[in-house]
């Protein structure tokens, strides 16, 4: 399933995108201890696979939360979460 | 008191095809949502009430009093239930249920219900979010993006201006499609604003009819977007409050070349639908897992 995570808002469109096809086959879910900001929580889906979900606090904030990655990615680095994850299941819309 | 306009009508259901019925396993899914709660009892799968009523500042007394309103109806009682599924927002505020299940799962899986096998996505239009899914022939959600960040693009928004112009809810849709040609849209994003801009389009000599399809086009467009970003394969449903709304409904579609599925059930109740249809696939496997083990 392709969980879409954030909002959008007069400025734009804020999504993580997380693959739970692909995350629930990683173990480790290095995602969470990557993201500088916490974003990143284990839990078990309603199909009862176990993958990450984007803290309820932090989903509507997250051009904020992320900033620390967007200043990487203007230096040509991809977010903390994308770089960390091993099966390429998590993307950013913006 | 001053005329409420945006107040909605409550609506309650008994299937009468089921005088003299035998019971089935009974299940029941419970959505409460920030705006209305559902409740809705299938007995093997098959409907058999129904009711919507407004989310009070309680939920949990919102929960018992939709889940009273089938009771009356049905003459069944709680220790008839064999399984409850809590869904919506406010799922953690059942008290009844044995399971809660996230309203994505159950939005999919109750318009797969309504709609038949063939509907692929599916646009949720609740009180204060708006959720485009993507499903499977089976149900099962494939991807999903939705939007609570601001009451745009909801039903709260339409309460605002029902109320601001002086319109009953129920008759937003069919106005707002009494206009020649549609005007521009509401430019603004934010419900806020968008009240000061339909204030500044009144003084300027606009009829209630064109204001009102300017906010329907406005909408129309916001969700229109989310549909395009998550993706849009046919067959297509809308479901909650906002599916009443033939203004919307008509702009979406325009937007969107894409028709509508109908049906003759509340749009609603999809949530709460989903979540019994669950409950009982879950039963089921539970009782198939016991079986093998004997």
């Amino acid at each position: 399933m392709l969980c879409h995570y954030g909002y959008e808002d007069g400025s734009g469109f804020y999504y993580i995108r997380i693959d739970t096809d692909k995350c629930c086959t990683c173990a480790e879910k290095p995602c969470v201890q990557a993201c500088p900001a916490g974003l990143f929580a284990v839990c078990l889906d309603d199909y009862d696979e176990e993958v990450v979900e984007i803290r309820e606090e932090a989903r509507n904030r997250l051009k904020e939360r992320c900033t620390v990655c967007k200043n990487r990615e203007n230096a040509g680095q991809s977010p903390r979460c994308v770089q960390a994850c091993p099966f390429d299941a998590l993307q950013h819309t913006w | 008191m001053a005329e409420e306009f945006w107040r909605w009508s409550e609506t309650s259901w008994r299937n009468p095809d089921l005088e003299g019925w035998q019971k089935g396993t009974l299940t029941a899914g419970v959505d409460i949502g920030s705006t209305s709660t559902q409740a809705v009892l299938l007995s093997d799968k098959r409907l058999v009430a129904y009711a919507s009523i407004r989310t009070g500042a309680n939920s949990k007394d919102s929960a018992h009093n939709a889940m009273r309103k089938v009771f009356d109806l049905t003459g069944l009682r709680q220790e008839d239930i064999a399984f409850t599924v809590g869904t919506g927002y406010g799922r953690v505020n059942v008290p009844f249920a044995d399971k809660t299940i996230t309203e994505i799962t159950c939005h999919a899986k109750g318009a797969h219900y309504i709609y038949g096998s063939t509907v692929r996505t599916i646009l949720d239009m609740g009180g204060q979010d708006c959720k485009a899914i993507h499903c499977d022939e089976t149900g099962r959600v494939v991807s999903f993006m939705m939007n609570d960040k601001c009451a745009a693009g909801t039903g709260r928004g339409m309460e605002v201006i029902a109320d601001l112009l002086g319109v009953p809810i129920e008759e937003i849709g069919e106005r707002s499609l009494q206009v020649e040609k549609d005007p521009p849209p509401i430019t603004s994003q934010c419900v806020v604003f968008a009240k000061t801009e339909v204030g500044h389009l009144m003084r300027e000599g606009w009829t209630k009819e064109q204001v009102l399809a300017a906010y329907c086009e406005a909408m129309a467009e916001r969700v229109a977007r989310l549909l395009r970003q998550n993706e849009m394969v046919e067959d297509f449903a809308i479901t909650g409050g906002i599916a009443k709304n033939i203004g919307v409904v008509k702009r979406i579609e325009r937007l969107m070349h894409v028709k509508a599925l109908q049906s003759d059930y509340d749009s609603q109740i999809a949530g709460a639908l989903g979540g019994a249809v669950l409950g009982y696939d879950l039963l089921q496997r539970r009782k198939k897992r016991a079986r093998k083990t004997e």
